[in-house]
């Protein structure tokens, strides 16, 4: 699957490893983003899967059921790097002592809460160390499976369960961290970020480049959330796209500590267009609140020309 | 063959684990058991172990991957103190319930606060509703030979629960005592092969591990603990006297010192009691009845056991080097009396907290403890419990 021979039909036709019967909502990105990314697992190739406490792993694997036909494993909230790792150099000393022949990857997601906060040492310690695995993280953005508070990753001024808006508030007041970027100053092989669009060549190319790169790598996705977010559940694709075209989420990859732009939007549309269409941010629409608006579009400006001069574009 | 060496208790654990040569060993270094993931990166440099090391940002860290990689297939070791211990408390119930055999070589060190690097066994007792097996050592060379039958219990299939070998931080893990240690060709042999029956790196069947588990199925996961945990009894039991028969050194639930005809004795565990039988020798040369009881292994708790050793028995003094902070003891008092109660009643008991933060307890401790007890024995009023060996 090289990105110049890619084949949605030839993705599409690959055997599903995260299986139907799930209990994810409709319309929910991270069930999306897993399918994605495993698809590019070479249907020969074994893999153990890894999930971080989450609205994934609660509604995939509830005993006595799962959804995974590969090997699974939850330990806790904060530590699927750590765990992964563990799992990981069981392989090396299994393949070493000649007592394991199949060749297995090792794929571990958590959403931004388990990633960009209460995981994330335990992240950046096994990005640190080179354990040869895939690191993804399904962003949307607030702690939804506790019921929408507020993360690292939330952006400014978004109504949360624990950033709540009222007549003294207008939702978070900090920025979104720039989590792809800090895993990109660990100097790791590989670290991408992507979300979906049209025929998910992107996230399909940049799965693959990660789960084949020897090494750390690590796969930032926006993958929204329809109760957080708010926004009908058929518009998942609609909104990721408005990221993208907003360079809200821009695409693009680190690779050897070489960064490359992979889509630039031949009209940027202005973030309102993103925003308005996601119940979270209404309230930035009311009268008076254009002064905040001003404020996410500068902010947004700003990050995207530092992207642009880190970058050389594909 | 077995032979004579010098080592301090960390050496002597190091020494066990080179010769297990586990898979993977995860640990992050804190006092006073740094040295063990030292001798670890050694014995790696030196090719004398072909174990997979991680060097883990935290103790945090060290469990999480212990856990996956036990769950993965292989022999997965750690060894931790003290706040480390206590950074890695949830995940020890998470190893417990997934039923993973990981050992850990756990040096006893006080808690916090005040900060304080010395001896006592606020860490594990932490850990002690964790679903991990306790085996608490006297000496370098218990801290040695538990090591060699700690994989021997956690991979029963009977079993299957994770161990932990504590030895008293610096009294021991840094005191070089004469021990005998076994060859590497006996420790193997002892030791055996690892071959798990379910692991997520089984190419015939994948495996899920650590599923959401909710209310029609949590408890019955809690059940199989409990059944594991009983079977550990009789498992420690099997292995130690396996053990026993094949080096001759002696080891079961606990160790009864002088206790056929005692009617005045203690109970404690780890380090101390080396001081205690030093002191009971000395009481018996005075004619005073007196005997100790050294529990090994907490658990699983041997209630029955202990509740059979004290019969006959006065007045008893329960030594806790821990503050449960219950207001009336710790813990080692609430399970020793639970045992009791019903089954050897009329013995007349003290709850000692002692030893804290490396606090020394000498031979004249234990004869002013006896002391007490003997005047408790005889009807006069004692405490149900008290401080021992502190300003107040």
């Amino acid at each position: 699957m090289a990105y110049n021979t890619y084949s949605l039909k030839e993705a599409a036709n690959r055997p599903e490893r995260l299986v139907g019967g799930h209990r994810m909502c409709a319309g929910c990105g991270s069930p999306v983003a897993v399918r994605a990314v495993l698809r590019a697992l070479r249907p020969e190739d074994r893999a153990v899967i890894c999930s971080a406490t989450s609205c994934l792993e609660v509604s995939t694997c509830t005993y006595p059921y799962t959804s995974w036909n590969d090997s699974f494993i939850h330990t806790a909230f904060e530590n699927a790097a750590a765990s992964i790792n563990g799992v990981e150099a069981a392989y090396t000393a299994l393949k070493k002592k000649g007592r394991l022949e199949e060749n297995y990857k090792f794929i571990t997601f958590g959403g931004d809460g388990g990633t960009y906060d209460i995981g994330f040492q335990s992240l950046s310690g096994a990005m640190e160390r080179g354990a040869d695995m895939v690191y993804v993280c399904y962003d949307n953005e607030a702690y939804m499976n506790t019921g929408i508070q507020r993360s690292s990753s939330t952006p400014i001024y978004t109504d949360t369960t624990t950033s709540a808006t009222g007549v003294r508030s207008d939702g978070k007041p900090q920025f979104k961290k720039d989590l792809t970027k800090i895993m990109a100053a660990h100097n790791i092989p590989y670290v991408a970020q992507t979300t979906f669009l049209g025929n998910f060549k992107d996230i399909h190319k940049k799965a693959e480049t990660a789960i084949y790169t020897e090494g750390p790598a690590f796969l930032n996705v926006l993958a929204p959330c329809p109760r957080g977010w708010r926004y009908a559940e058929s518009n998942l694709m609609e909104i990721c796209k408005l990221a993208v075209e907003t360079c809200v989420w821009p695409l693009f990859e680190v690779i050897d500590g070489e960064w490359v732009l992979n889509y630039e939007p031949k009209n940027k549309l202005p973030v309102s267009e993103y925003l308005r269409a996601q119940g979270r941010f209404k309230h930035l629409f009311e009268k008076g609140n254009e002064a905040l608006l001003e404020r996410i579009q500068d902010d947004i400006d700003r990050r995207w020309e530092g992207l642009i001069n880190l970058c050389s574009i594909s | 063959m077995s032979k004579r060496d010098r080592l301090s208790g960390n050496e002597a654990v190091a020494t066990a684990i080179r010769q297990i040569n586990p898979d993977v060993v995860a640990a992050f270094p804190i006092t006073p058991s740094t040295e063990i993931p030292q001798y670890i990166s050694s014995f790696k440099a030196d090719g004398l172990i072909d174990t997979e090391f991680i060097t883990v940002e935290s103790e945090h860290s060290a469990m999480s991957a212990c856990i996956g990689a036990s769950a993965a297939g292989v022999r997965a070791m750690t060894a931790t103190s003290s706040a480390g211990m206590a950074l890695m408390y949830e995940l020890l119930y998470v190893a417990a319930s997934d039923r993973l055999p990981i050992v850990m070589a756990a040096v006893n060190r006080a808690l916090s606060g005040p900060i304080n690097i010395n001896a006592d066994h606020s860490d594990s007792m932490g850990a002690r509703d964790s679903g991990w097996i306790q085996i608490y050592s006297e000496n370098a060379q218990e801290a040695y030979d538990n090591m060699l039958m700690a994989h021997r219990i956690a991979e029963h299939p009977d079993v299957l629960l994770p161990v932990m070998i504590c030895q008293d931080g610096f009294i021991t893990s840094h005191a070089v005592e004469n021990i005998v240690t076994e060859d590497d060709a006996f420790v193997k042999s002892f030791v055996g092969e690892y071959r798990p029956e379910k692991y997520l790196l089984n190419p015939k069947e994948s495996l899920g591990v650590g599923p959401y588990s909710v209310s029609v199925y949590y408890m019955e996961i809690k059940r199989q603990q409990f059944e594991a945990m009983n079977n550990a009894r009789r498992v420690v039991a099997d292995v130690s006297a396996e053990f026993t028969a094949l080096t001759g050194r002696e080891y079961a639930m606990f160790e009864a010192y002088r206790m056929d005809d005692a009617e005045l004795a203690v109970l404690l565990m780890s380090s101390s009691a080396g001081t205690g039988k030093v002191a009971v020798d000395a009481l018996r040369e005075r004619g005073v009845k007196a005997g100790l009881v050294k529990l090994r292994v907490f658990r699983p708790f041997p209630a029955a056991g202990i509740a059979d050793v004290f019969k006959g028995v006065r007045a008893l003094g329960i030594m806790d080097k821990s503050d449960g902070f219950s207001g009336c003891g710790g813990p080692l008092g609430a399970e020793v009396r639970s045992a009791l109660y019903g089954k050897a009643d009329g013995i007349r008991t003290i709850n000692y907290v002692y030893g804290l933060g490396g606090r020394d307890v000498r031979t004249e401790d234990f004869e002013y403890i006896f002391d007490e007890l003997d005047r408790m024995a005889d009807g006069g009023e004692a405490p149900d419990c008290r401080y021992h060996g502190v300003r107040e």
